[in-house]
């Protein structure tokens, strides 16, 4: 089964708050998802001419339900300065997903109201979901223990 | 799954019953425009000046039975009355989108499970079709109608999963032990089918794991015609009673447009009068084939919220004798070795079908590069997933957008203004799942 048709953006940092209420003025009522992606091991992905691959990626589902249509907002946000515009003006839906995207994968959300950490614990260092973060292991408490005489 | 339950067809007859059974009627108060409770000690139309000293924050959770698992909530109180809200989560994090990069797309299918305990079988189907959408393949029709059967199956179980722990929260602990009874039901079928009665691993990127057990067509008539005969004792215990419609009407309510605005779907949105269900509005599977109605509430109060979840379990009862009578025969899974395994029979005979069979479960079949956000209504709203190949046997990155994660955003706004003493019963209105909401 192949997957519904969705519009494909591929929006400009700088243009993208703007693009998404261009989106939202265009009968988009309800943004779905907002979620990141760290190419960080997979720089090659197919972009469109005039895209250049940052390592973030900022993805936006967002749904019309009147014209039962998706679509799709990519951003490409760098390493160097990972920040984009809040939706929240926009959506106040995304606020929790915003605060997802920052608290695992560390992309800042500009005018986020509360940008705080959401999922892991306040103290927590570093952004588990980029592909620079280890998995981790949790250690074998007796491996190296003597053996029964 | 005895043979000597009675069977009840009809809707309950008020004629039939004894004297005093009017008080237990539905009057005509649903006809009036419902205000909460609490609006009228609404703390911000208070005309008394006050410091930030007359309000109290209270820890509600994470370990409070009726939080619905370790959910906490910050509750700024004046008085009785909640002024706001901020729901604290986390407590049950365990990184599992993390897990999924580490995982190949057949051992995938084990840990999406997990997350919606409450739906297992709803992410097992979302992650799948999103990996066939990349992959390509077209899934024989009994596949699709054994998801659908599954699906339903799901949506009962959970709903009435839901109306017990609703029930329970309303003080009606008769309704907790019916929901659990009929959910044993479903349970035991699933037993049957998939081994299990909870993170099934049932339906797989291919199809199926296995065909449905023989006999599956009584079992799924004496589900259907006894949970839908008790889903109208439920009304005589609950719909009608004024205990119960005291405590659910004109609580929690939320507009049309402040649900679209706070991304909530499923029956929050329903229930402000919105026919958005995924299953019909953009059909997956063969939906487009059976018939349902999208149940729709007006007030968008708990009792609107309640009456859908009700009403659905008798739509997913209309579709499962649909799919029990349209069930075509053939392959419960395709037939293309690279992505599923052979019979096991075929592997003590063939050479390439060992070879086939090592390769599946050991590295996994590649997945073309690509990314997918494919969605299916799960009991709980949008359950979507966005899945981003590079072209390896592991998915690059796999996003799961849980449908009560994003619905707990609107708790404070259906808390605000109410009383506490209804908190409880609006936060299962809402029906977290935390396991998904941390995920």
């Amino acid at each position: 089964m192949s997957a519904p048709a969705v519009e494909l953006i591929f929006a400009p940092r700088a243009d993208y708050h703007d693009v998404v209420a261009a989106k939202r003025a265009d009968g988009f009522e309800l943004c779905s998802d907002v979620c990141a992606v760290d190419y960080l091991r997979h720089p090659g992905r197919p972009l469109p001419d005039g895209v250049d691959p940052e390592r973030f990626e900022v993805v936006v589902n967002l749904l019309s339900l009147s014209a039962r249509r998706r679509a799709r907002v990519r951003v490409q946000v760098p390493e160097s300065d990972p920040v984009v515009p809040t939706l929240f003006d926009l959506y106040p839906g995304t606020e929790a997903m915003e605060r997802e995207v920052f608290d695992l994968m560390g992309i800042r959300f500009a005018g986020h109201p509360d940008l705080t950490r959401i999922l892991m614990p306040e103290d927590w260092e570093g952004h588990p979901l980029r592909k620079d973060y280890g998995v981790g292991r949790v250690p074998v408490q007796f491996k190296e223990a003597p053996g029964p005489r | 799954m005895s043979d000597d339950v009675t069977v009840k067809t009809e809707p309950w007859d008020p004629a039939e019953t004894a004297e005093g059974a009017q008080e237990t009627l539905p009057d005509a108060k649903s006809k009036v425009l419902r205000l909460p409770e609490g609006a009228v000690g609404d703390a911000t139309q208070i005309d008394i000046e006050r410091g930030d000293d007359d309000t109290m924050i209270i820890n509600m959770g994470p370990q409070h039975p009726s939080t619905h698992g370790v959910l906490r909530l910050m509750l700024e109180l004046d008085g009785e009355v909640v002024v706001r809200t901020k729901p604290i989560i986390g407590y049950l994090h365990t990184g599992m989108e993390k897990t999924a990069e580490e995982l190949t797309y057949v051992q995938g299918a084990t840990n999406v499970t997990r997350m919606d305990y409450l739906a297992p079988l709803h992410n097992e189907l979302c992650f799948s079709l999103a990996v066939e959408s990349l992959l390509g393949v077209e899934l024989p029709p009994r596949a699709i109608w054994v998801r659908m059967l599954m699906a339903e199956l799901d949506r009962l179980c959970s709903h009435l999963m839901w109306m017990a722990t609703n029930g329970m929260d309303l003080g009606s602990t008769s309704m907790m032990i019916y929901g659990f009874r009929e959910r044993e039901m479903v349970l035991n079928f699933y037993e049957k089918t998939t081994g299990l009665r909870m993170n099934h691993n049932f339906i797989r990127p291919g199809g199926t794991a296995a065909d449905l057990p023989d006999g599956w067509e009584d079992d799924i008539t004496v589900i259907c015609d006894t949970i839908l005969a008790r889903s109208y004792e439920y009304d005589e215990l609950l719909t009608g009673q004024p205990i119960f419609r005291e405590r659910t009407e004109g609580v929690g309510a939320i507009t049309a447009a402040e649900a679209l605005a706070l991304s909530a779907t499923g029956p929050i949105l329903r229930s402000t009068g919105v026919p958005w269900d995924l299953r019909r509005t953009m059909p997956y599977l063969a939906y487009d084939q059976v018939e349902f109605d999208v149940i729709v509430g007006t007030y968008g109060d708990n009792f609107d919220r309640y009456s859908i979840r009700l009403n659905e379990i008798r739509e997913s009862i209309r579709i499962l004798r649909q799919v029990r009578d349209a069930m075509p025969s053939g392959d419960y899974r395709v037939q293309d070795r690279k992505v599923t395994p052979p019979p096991r029979g075929r592997i003590d005979e063939s050479m390439e079908a060992l070879i086939h069979h090592f390769k599946v479960f050991t590295e996994g079949f590649r997945v073309p590069e690509g990314e997918v956000y494919m969605t299916v209504e799960s009991p709980r709203g949008e359950l979507g997933c966005y899945l981003v190949s590079d072209g390896s046997s592991k998915p690059y990155r796999l996003h799961v957008r849980g449908p009560s994660f994003v619905n707990l955003q609107s708790l404070p706004h259906l808390l605000a203004g109410g009383l506490v003493a209804d908190a409880v019963a609006v936060i299962s209105s809402v029906d977290p799942v935390m396991g998904e909401v941390d995920r």
